[in-house]
Formats: structure tokens, C-alpha cells, sequence
């Protein structure tokens, strides 16, 4: 028989097994060990037009990384990705590739494409296993000032271009700890809290200074930043304001939002009851309604905190679950339910004011909408109760008033954004610049990263010409 | 790290009054706002009205009820201790104006949020009427401030023991079936505040309340402070804490408020056990 040249499939990652982690909030991927990642590094054709570099949002040198992985030089390899993103380690295991990067990969046209954000990520924990990473150098001393407000990916960026760049940089978080929706909504089992303990103190040692317990807006304002020495001012507070459904019942003991059940149980720590003092509602039976990564978090967590029974209630078709794929696979590998084509139209209460169920009308998918999807519809007398003693609220969330309701000269669109130019991140106020999610609206970690990319380099510009 | 300066124990230990090193936010604060606060690594955050701000010092003033785990735990902390977080000031600061006569109504450990308050009215050149009830007379806290701070004060305690025999809406009524009240601000228990708005729906006084509701950021991100006012939605930490009492739907706050009994017992008992075992091997 001819030998015929046995193509390498796209490596594996080991990960806890389902009915071992569901008891457990440790991280579900352990990552590739070096022989895995060399093997799937090897399948990259390192294209001269590559795909996988215009799918990525901030323009990650992929094939440069890979080939550095390929020669057996990991440093070389996390060097170039952190040229352009300054989160490798949270990236890897957060980005939804399938939609990014992968998506464009060559090799996903005849079969699985490029795994490069395992790849990203064991380069990343390779280099935080070295020990100390040692500090690029620094350009001299700028003396000019600079606030960020907001200490999720987009504002890290920023404060991590612009130490570089000579600026004296602090940052300020209304939260006791810094890292956004990366420390408060992400939980432990997908992004393991040490890998971004350590990235903090990685800026910190570059010089970053962080004053936390400040909510911008209420012990200072922009204005008096700006007269208080700071020469310039970059916003990055997020997309924090929780979407409720506006349903009856909605205010029922046991109805949370996902910000308010995942800040409980990831800032919060209350998982840990009774060794952390936060409490939190372990429900037995629980509804999460909406399919985001948001929806899968909060339904992966009510899992691990003992609950039987935990159903994804969704009004559109599986096609259209904006979660990343990975998060449905291992939400349904851990025993949750999918809904689809559901939708609550009230929540029933016990005596006592708890919830006790939901009352469910089925949909159907009409004409498309605005947003090109097809629209769910009701289906006529298809109303039916659902059982459930914990509900979690996953349907989005907007722009919070908190900071730019102090702030008239700040333009915001009709939704309550940030009006910011998207090619240098300058919004209608001098001296302020805006990005990440409340610009945008909630989207994805790199592109609030590449929102903050684009801002530093506009205010380093203006911090260093004037303009 | 907030520095604790100083420590006073009132109505026999049940309340606590500190004096904490926040000086930004000692210049910013207005009367009817609020901090959250977390004790150390493990503690759960927790809202507290600053009873007293001095912006010169740089120093806030919190009083506070010991009722669970966090609140004994508090009590712990001596002067030279620190509290580990304290963000504020948080919601909006009470509408102060000159309306005319003003009834400042305190329950118990209300008095302390209403005491800076009724004082700002008093200093809005409003003509200022406070009522100070509690259970009972050892359990009364504030007189002196309440006095100064108004023109009239007049307490009552539920078993007579000091002042009038009865509740602060007995006195509330008498007030204003004899004068003119412009508005009402009534802030202590649930149930309290409850009666007061029962009252004052009666007379047609507008009525101001301080809402309780458990809170985890006290910034607008979690909706866990949800409250219905007015049949809509509201977030008691940023829209509030004060309200028009006539549009509470203060039932459905009672119920919220016990969202979390079961864990809250488990907390104290758990802690208590802990100080004793602590004080025995001492
Ligand atoms: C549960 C959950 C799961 C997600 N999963 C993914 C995923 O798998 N992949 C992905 O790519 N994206 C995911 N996202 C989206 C992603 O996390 C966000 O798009 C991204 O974090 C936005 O970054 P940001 O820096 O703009 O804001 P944020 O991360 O929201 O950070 C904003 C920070 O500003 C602080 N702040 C707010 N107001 C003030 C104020 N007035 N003063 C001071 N500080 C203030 C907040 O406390 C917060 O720390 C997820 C989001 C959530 C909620
Ligand atoms: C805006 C605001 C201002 C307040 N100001 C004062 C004040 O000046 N003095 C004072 O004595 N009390 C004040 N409170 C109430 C105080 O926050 C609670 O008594 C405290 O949180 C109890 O915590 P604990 O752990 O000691 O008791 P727990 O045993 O945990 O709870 C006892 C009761 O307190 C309430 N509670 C519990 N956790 C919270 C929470 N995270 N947020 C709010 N309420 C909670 C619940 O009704 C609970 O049943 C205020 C509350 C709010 C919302
Ligand atoms: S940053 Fe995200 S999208 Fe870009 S290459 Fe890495 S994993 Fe892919
Ligand atoms: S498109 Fe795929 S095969 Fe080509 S360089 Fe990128 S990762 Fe490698
Ligand atoms: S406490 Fe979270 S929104 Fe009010």
C-alpha cells in the first residue's frame, strides 16, 4: 500500500471531565503541554495572505507566533503577540475565535481550522510559568498625567500603552479590586482569577497606579480630574446597567440579574459561603434566560453551586445563541438543558414571595429583523409553566448613567452611549477619550482591547504634540 | 485602608457610632447619602448612611445597628483598626428646600440617617418639628443632636419609659391635626416608615423616605436594590435611596429584604461561635 501522508488533526486540549468539575470551580481546559501545542502548531501552512491575522480585531501576527512555536522559541512567540495584544493568557481563553481569528483560518474551509487560541494561550502560561516576566523598557519620563476610569480590558490597555510611553498613569475602579467584567462577571472556571492577578501586578510594576472604591462621578468628576493636574482622561466603565424583562413577578425573591448573580459569586466570592460572608441563592431548579456567554457563565455557575436542574430558556433558534461554541459545549457537556424557542411571559411567586416558576409561551421564527435574524413570534395558545426556584436574567445590558449623567459635555447616542470617533477614540469633551463597551455596547474582550489600543495611541500623540 | 478614629457605643451596645478617616470622601458628601463598606478580605459590602461628615478633618461618621455578621463584626473594630473599603458617597443627596414646616420622623437607628438631614432642613430655613421614637428608653439615641438640629424636638418610646407613651405616628398625627406640615420625612424600619406613609396618604403631606434595600455595588450594575415606586422599577442605591413614600410598594420591600435569612442566621451563628471559642482560650 502507497504511504500516504497522514494530515495532523487539530490537537485536543485535555479539560476536566464533566461530572468531575461540575463539583468544582477550578478551570474546565488545563491547556496544551508542549508536545500538543508543537503538533498543532505544525498544521499551520504560515500563509503569505493569511486569513487568521484580518479575522483577528487587533491584527495578532498569528503566523509569526505559530512559526516561533514550530522553532521551539516560546519567548520569540508570546514577544511578537504581545506587539499587539497586551492580554494573551485572557484572549486565548475568552476570544470567540470561531467568529474571529479561526473563522478565517485556510484550513477551516476543507476541515478544523488553526487552534490559535489555545496556541496564544500556552504560550501566555508558559511565559507566567517562567516566573517573573521581565519589564520592556520604558520611554523616559514624559511628565504628563493621565486617568483612566474603568479597569476592564479596555482601560488595562490603555494604562499599559501609556506607562510605556513615558506617562505617569492612574487608574481608577469603583470596585475594591481592578479588572471589570474579567474579576466581577467571567467566573474562575473559565478565567482562573490568578491569571489576572497576575497581568494587574505585571502593570503594576511597570509603574501603573490603580486607586480602587472610586466611582468616578460621585468623589470626583471629569472636569475636576482634568483641573486636578490630569493632562488627559480615557473612559472605559463598561456596559454596566443590567436589561430586566419588565415582566410580572420579575421583582420575586430568587429573581437575580446575571450581573448581580455573578458579582455575588465571583467578586464576591460567595461560592465560598460560609467562608466569605456574601450569600447567594442556591436554587435547585434553575431558568437562565438569554444564550449568551453571559447566559452560559451564570448557568455553569448555578450548576457548580448544587443546582439539579438548570435550563437555558431562549426565544430564537440554536443558529442564533450568541455564545461562544465552545461555552454550549461544555454548558451542555455539564448537564445543562436548552430551551429553545421559549420565551417567559410572567414569574409565578409562592407565599412567602419567592419564585416558584415561570409561565412560557413557544415561538416560532417569522421575517427578518433589524438585526438580520429571524424574528421570534408567538406561537398562539402555547402558553405553559415551568418550574423553576431560581431565575438568572441574561438578556443583555446598557450603558449605566452613573458617570455621564455628571458629565453634560459628553455626547451619548440615542442608547445612552459614549459618542467617541472610532479612529482615535476622542469624544466631544477635550482632553477625554472613550472606548470598550460603552462605546460600543457589550462586545467581546479584544475589541474593547483594540478600542484601547487605538485611544492610547491618540492620546500619546496629543499628550506629546498637542493634537 | 479607612482608619476607624473613634468608637462610641449607644442604646447599650446595640448601636455603634465610628469615626473613619475618608477625607475625598469627606468633601463630597451631602446629607441622605451613603457608603459601601467591607469590613476586611471576606465581608460582604454593605451600605451605611454617613450620619456626619467634618470635610476639615476629612472624616465621616457612620452609626449603625448591630443585627448580623457584618454589623457584630464591625463592632469588633477599635479605634486604630481599619475598615478595609469604603466607596462614596452613593445615591442622591436628599432635596433640601424651603418648603415651610418640616416633620423629621426617626425610628430606632433612623434617627442617625435623619439627624443630618433635619439639620440641613433646619439650615434651608425651614421650621423644623423632629419626633424620636424607639422601643424603649435606653434603646433612644441622638436626643441632644435631634434637638439641635431642629426647632422642636419630641420623642416617644413604645413602653413609655422616656417622652410620650406610644409610637412616632401618634405624635405625627397630633402634629399635624394642630398645624401645617409641608412635608414629611420619615426614616427608621420598614414598618415605621410603612405607617407613617399610611398617615400622611390620609393628610395629603408629601413624604419622604430612605429605602433599605440590600444592596451589592450601590453603583446601578447589579439590580439587586430593585424597589417599586410609582408601579415602575427603581434602584434604590442610584434613583434613590429617598423616595416619595406615597409611591412605595413597601410590602413587596419587607419580602425583599428577607431574601437571604437562612445564610444571614447561619453567618451570625457561625461568627458567634467564633468570638466565644476565641474568648475562651483567652
Ligand atoms: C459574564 C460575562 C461573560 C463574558 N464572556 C466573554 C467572553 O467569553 N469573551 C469575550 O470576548 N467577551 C466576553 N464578555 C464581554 C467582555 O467581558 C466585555 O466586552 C469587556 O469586558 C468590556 O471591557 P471594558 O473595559 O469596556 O469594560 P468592563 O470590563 O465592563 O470594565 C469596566 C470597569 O469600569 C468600572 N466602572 C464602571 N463605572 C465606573 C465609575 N463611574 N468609576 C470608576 N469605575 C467604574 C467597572 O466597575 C468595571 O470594573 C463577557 C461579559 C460578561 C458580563
Ligand atoms: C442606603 C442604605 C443605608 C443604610 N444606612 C444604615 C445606617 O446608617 N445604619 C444602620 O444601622 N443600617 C443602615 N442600613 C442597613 C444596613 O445596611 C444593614 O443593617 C446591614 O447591611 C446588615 O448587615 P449584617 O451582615 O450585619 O446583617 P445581616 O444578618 O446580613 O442582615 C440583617 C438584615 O439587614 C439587611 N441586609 C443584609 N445585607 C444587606 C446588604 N448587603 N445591603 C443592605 N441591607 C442588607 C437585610 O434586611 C437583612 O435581613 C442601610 C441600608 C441601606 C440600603
Ligand atoms: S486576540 Fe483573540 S481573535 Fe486575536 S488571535 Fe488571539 S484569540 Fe484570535
Ligand atoms: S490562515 Fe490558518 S493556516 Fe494560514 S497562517 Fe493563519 S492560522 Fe496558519
Ligand atoms: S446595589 Fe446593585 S444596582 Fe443597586
Amino acid at each position: 500500500m502507497a504511504e500516504k501522508k497522514e494530515a495532523v488533526p487539530r490537537q485536543p486540549m485535555p479539560e476536566q471531565k464533566p461530572e468531575e468539575r461540575i463539583k468544582n470551580f477550578k478551570e474546565v481546559p488545563f491547556g496544551y503541554p508542549p508536545e500538543a501545542a508543537a503538533k498543532e502548531a505544525s498544521r499551520c501552512l504560515n500563509c503569505k495572505k493569511p486569513g487568521c491575522v484580518a479575522g483577528c480585531p487587533v491584527g495578532v501576527d498569528i503566523p509569526a507566533f505559530i512559526q516561533k512555536i514550530q522553532e521551539g522559541d516560546f519567548a520569540g512567540g508570546i514577544a511578537k503577540i504581545k506587539e499587539t495584544n497586551v492580554l494573551p493568557a485572557v484572549c486565548g481563553r475568552v476570544c470567540p475565535q470561531e467568529a474571529q481569528c479561526e473563522a478565517r483560518c485556510v484550513l477551516g474551509k476543507k476541515g478544523d481550522p488553526v487552534a490559535i487560541g489555545r496556541l496564544e494561550r500556552f504560550l501566555a502560561d508558559w511565559e507566567r510559568d517562567q516566573g517573573e516576566v521581565p519589564l520592556p523598557e520604558k520611554a523616559p519620563s514624559t511628565g504628563k498625567k493621565v486617568a483612566v476610569v474603568g479597569s476592564g480590558p479596555s482601560g488595562l490597555t490603555v494604562a499599559g500603552d501609556l506607562v510605556l510611553k513615558g506617562h505617569d498613569v492612574t487608574v481608577f475602579e469603583a470596585f475594591h479590586k481592578p479588572g471589570g467584567v474579567l474579576l466581577y462577571g467571567i467566573p474562575e472556571f473559565r478565567l482562573p482569577k490568578a491569571i489576572l492577578s497576575a497581568e494587574l501586578q505585571y502593570l503594576e510594576r511597570m509603574g501603573v497606579k490603580f486607586e480602587v472604591n472610586a466611582v468616578v462621578g460621585k468623589i470626583v468628576t471629569l472636569n475636576e480630574l482634568l483641573a486636578d493636574g490630569f493632562d488627559a482622561v480615557y473612559v472605559a466603565v463598561g456596559a454596566g446597567l443590567p436589561y430586566f424583562l419588565n415582566l410580572p413577578g420579575e421583582n420575586l425573591i430568587g429573581v437575580y440579574s446575571a450581573n448581580e448573580y455573578l458579582t455575588r459569586s465571583n467578586l464576591m466570592k460567595a461560592y465560598l459561603f460560609p467562608e466569605y460572608d456574601t450569600p447567594i441563592a442556591f436554587g435547585k431548579n434553575v431558568a437562565v434566560i438569554g444564550a449568551g456567554n453571559v447566559a452560559m457563565d451564570a448557568a455553569r455557575t448555578a450548576r457548580r453551586l448544587g443546582a439539579e436542574k438548570v435550563r437555558i430558556v431562549y426565544r430564537r433558534s440554536r443558529e442564533e445563541m450568541p455564545a461562544r461554541a465552545e461555552e454550549i459545549h461544555h454548558a451542555e457537556e455539564e448537564g445543562v438543558e436548552l430551551y429553545l424557542l421559549t420565551n417567559p411571559v410572567r414569574f409565578l411567586g409562592d407565599d412567602r414571595g419567592r419564585v416558584r416558576g415561570m409561565e412560557c409561551v413557544q415561538m416560532e421564527l417569522g421575517e427578518p429583523d433589524e438585526s438580520g435574524r429571524r424574528r421570534p413570534v408567538v406561537k398562539e395558545g402555547s402558553e405553559f409553566e415551568m418550574e423553576c426556584d431560581l431565575v438568572v436574567i441574561s438578556v443583555g445590558a446598557g450603558a449605566n448613567p452613573l458617570l455621564t449623567s455628571t458629565t453634560p459635555e459628553l455626547a451619548l447616542n440615542k442608547r445612552g452611549y459614549i459618542v467617541a470617533d472610532p479612529e482615535t477614540g476622542k469624544t466631544t469633551m477635550p482632553g477625554v477619550w472613550a472606548g470598550g463597551d460603552i462605546v460600543t455596547g457589550m462586545a467581546t474582550v479584544i475589541m474593547a482591547m483594540g478600542a484601547g489600543r487605538t485611544a492610547a495611541n491618540s492620546m500619546h500623540k496629543y499628550l506629546t504634540l498637542g493634537w | 485602608m479607612f482608619p476607624i478614629l473613634s468608637k462610641r457605643e449607644m442604646a447599650q451596645g446595640t448601636v455603634i457610632e465610628n469615626e473613619i478617616s475618608a477625607p475625598r470622601i469627606a468633601k463630597k458628601a451631602r446629607p441622605g447619602q451613603f457608603v459601601m463598606l467591607r469590613a476586611n478580605e471576606t465581608g460582604e459590602r454593605i451600605p451605611l448612611t454617613m450620619a456626619d461628615t467634618d470635610p476639615e478633618k476629612g472624616t465621616i461618621k457612620i452609626i449603625y445597628q448591630v443585627v448580623g455578621k457584618t454589623t457584630a463584626l464591625l463592632k469588633t473594630l477599635e479605634p486604630g483598626d481599619h475598615i478595609q473599603d469604603v466607596a462614596g458617597p452613593l445615591g442622591k443627596p436628599t432635596d433640601i428646600e424651603k418648603v415651610g414646616t418640616v416633620a423629621c420622623v426617626g425610628g430606632g437607628t433612623g434617627v442617625a440617617v435623619l439627624h443630618p438631614i433635619t439639620r440641613a432642613f433646619k439650615e434651608a430655613g425651614n421650621r423644623v418639628v423632629a419626633i424620636c421614637g424607639a422601643r424603649t428608653k435606653d434603646l433612644l439615641i441622638l436626643e441632644a443632636e435631634m434637638a439641635n438640629a431642629s426647632h422642636e424636638c419630641r420623642i416617644c418610646t413604645d413602653d413609655g419609659t422616656c417622652g410620650y407613651h406610644g409610637f412616632g405616628t401618634d405624635l405625627l398625627k397630633k402634629l399635624l391635626d394642630s398645624e401645617k406640615v409641608d412635608l414629611v420625612v420619615g426614616i427608621g424600619p420598614v414598618p415605621m416608615m410603612k405607617a407613617v406613609v399610611n398617615l400622611t396618604k390620609q393628610y395629603g403631606v408629601r413624604t419622604l423616605v430612605s429605602l433599605n434595600a440590600i444592596m451589592v455595588d450601590g453603583t446601578g450594575m447589579c439590580g439587586c436594590c430593585r424597589v417599586t415606586v410609582g408601579g415602575k422599577t427603581r434602584f434604590a442605591c442610584v434613583d434613590g435611596p429617598e423616595f416619595d413614600g406615597h409611591d412605595v410598594d413597601f410590602d413587596e420591600l419587607i419580602t425583599r429584604l428577607n431574601s437571604y435569612k437562612e445564610q444571614e442566621q447561619e453567618a451570625m451563628e457561625r461568627f458567634e461561635h467564633k468570638c466565644r471559642a476565641e474568648a475562651a482560650l483567652k
